[in-house]
């Protein structure tokens, strides 16, 4: 059975004037149908304003379908009685670290799911230890929040998060305000909560080298899914991925030059390391 | 720098008081203010500035740091001590032009400034021995009653460490503003007091902006970390009392039956 299903979802914001009243539509979903399977590695890409934080929203019955319907390990999401089961198997993390902690202290923070969800203390205290040592935090348990790094902090969030023993983890462009090395951490906790510990990821991004280690990528553009397919698939269609004002990875965009150059390289090279096996073999 | 603050006055040691239970440490600062208001003699101020004293020596926090909190109140006290030696009537003891002290003045004035010292300083010993989470939780727990008469208690103690955590936050972000507007040529620091005033509305704006987008993310996670309110929440590390938190309640009771004994019988 799928994890998540989404059938024909579409999602309009209400737009009001000044006096409340209603004024328009605006359609931020526009027709989407997917299924997602437990222990995929999905990345949806897009430009701003293309309808994947929306999206996003919904797998987590943040946001009710305005058509369609969402399915989340068997549950109607705009089911009111499964909201809480919902959120249980889907966790959240957001754009920036710093609004989504909860308690003074790291333990603290990390255990604020696990209590939402009455579990007795000494489980609480198993989780936490085993959430923050995924994340490669545990000794930062003890220490305020504030006075980390981004990165780290953000790896705290997914421990918050990893507490709640979620199916599915949806992290919304979790790198965004990170710093190259804070973004090298979090995505090595990201593919580890993947191979590891199987838990399915849906990671939105429009930082394209991070979407090279999904295994199926979603490109949304004015809120419907205008590509799909591998890493290799998506990528390899460079001028169209323009089209939707997104870029491919640098060793992809040189490879495609280098391609178009006359020179024999396959489409859709992903790494520095493929690149230097045709290059060697041409 | 204003990120340098430090957020209530923790001092922390490793003491007896430390690590007694915010319960505890609360009903005591109670039980002390109440008690400072049951005796006017010299054997009652002895009994409590033994207890005072000891209390002090248990906490190990360095004297400095609970005489701290006197700065702030020092103009109060002043004061109340002299209205109190100026304005007692009694026995004379010096007059000059129009104004009197007597002996039952110096005496009460005396009395006042101890009773205010005493009382500053004994909540000192709580904050100081107390993380703001742990005196969060224990309020939460201790007043806990008062949900029967429709107190959101929970909440209550929710806002507040969520205020706690956000301090730093919005700290760090002040700063960045007041940079930030700097660098427009925003002056703060000349011009008269009414001119300062509106000179901080172009840091006050952006900051409310920007502490109501946090406040939606905020409970957007919350929410989708599956909280829903008090009921039915466990704790990481629950309140429990030990044996020594029995034990301070007992020497709490001894303390408090003495000061009622000294009041009734000098």
């Amino acid at each position: 059975m799928d994890l998540i299903k989404a059938k024909e979802l579409i999602f309009e914001y209400v737009r009001r004037d000044k006096n409340g009243e209603v004024d328009g539509f605006k359609r931020a979903i526009d027709g989407i149908s997917l299924s997602i399977k437990q222990g995929d590695f999905i990345a949806v890409l897009g430009a701003n304003g293309s309808g994947k934080s929306t999206l996003a929203k919904h797998l987590n019955s943040l946001l009710h379908p305005t058509e369609g319907v969402v399915f989340v390990d068997g549950n109607d999401t705009a089911d009111a009685d499964k909201v809480w089961d919902i959120r249980k198997a889907v966790g959240m993390v957001f754009q920036n670290p710093e609004n989504q902690m909860i308690g003074t202290i790291v333990e603290e923070d990390v255990a604020f799911a696990p209590e939402n969800l009455g579990i007795e203390s000494d489980r609480i205290k198993e989780r936490v230890k085993e959430s923050l040592d995924i994340v490669e935090m545990y000794e930062y348990r003890r220490s305020t929040p504030s006075k980390l790094s981004g990165g780290q902090k953000q790896r705290i969030a997914i421990a918050g998060v990893l507490a709640m023993h979620p199916k599915c983890i949806v992290l919304d462009e979790p790198t965004a305000m990170l710093d190259p090395e804070g973004r090298r951490d979090v995505i090595r906790a990201i593919r580890a909560l993947n191979d590891v510990e199987n838990i399915t990821i849906i990671l939105i991004t429009h930082n394209m080298e991070e979407a090279i280690y999904a295994n199926r990528i979603y490109v949304m553009d004015s809120g419907r899914i205008v590509m799909q397919g591998t890493p290799r698939e998506v990528f390899s269609h460079v001028e169209e991925l323009e089209q939707y004002r997104l870029s491919v990875p640098q060793v992809t965009r040189l490879a495609y030059d280098l391609r178009n150059a006359g020179l024999d390289i396959p489409p859709g090279i992903l790494t520095r390391k493929e690149l230097c096996e045709a290059l060697c073999r041409s | 720098m204003i990120r340098d603050i430090t957020l209530g006055q923790f001092y922390p040691a490793d003491s007896v008081l430390h690590r007694l239970d915010p319960r505890v440490k609360l009903t005591g600062t109670l039980v002390y203010v109440i008690s400072l208001f049951l005796f006017q003699s010299y054997i009652g101020y002895l009994v409590a500035t033994a207890f005072l004293v000891s209390m002090i020596v248990l906490s190990r926090v360095p004297v400095s740091f609970m005489f701290k909190g006197l700065k702030a109140v020092f103009i109060l006290i002043l004061v109340t001590g002299l209205l109190n030696v100026f304005l007692t009537p009694g026995r004379e003891l010096v007059t000059f032009w129009k104004i009197t002290i007597t002996i039952e003045g110096l005496r009460m004035a005396g009395f006042m400034v101890l009773r205010i010292v005493y009382l500053i300083v004994g909540s000192s010993i709580m904050t100081l021995t107390t993380t703001p989470s742990s005196l969060t939780d224990g309020l939460e727990k201790g007043l806990g009653w008062l949900k029967f008469l429709k107190v959101p208690v929970h909440e209550i103690a929710m806002m507040m460490s969520i205020a706690l955590t956000f301090i730093p936050v919005l700290l760090e972000e002040t700063d960045r503003i007041i940079k930030a507007q700097q660098a427009r040529g925003a002056d703060f620091e000349s011009g008269n007091l009414i001119r300062r005033i509106k000179a901080l509305v172009p840091i006050l704006v952006p900051l409310f902006v920007s502490a109501f987008r946090r406040a939606n993310d905020l409970a957007i996670a919350m929410e989708s970390r599956c909280y829903r309110g008090g009921e039915g929440r466990t704790k990481l590390y629950p309140l429990r009392y030990q044996g020594r938190d029995v034990a301070a309640y007992i020497v709490l009771a001894v303390y408090l039956a003495g000061t009622i004994c000294v009041g009734i019988l000098f």
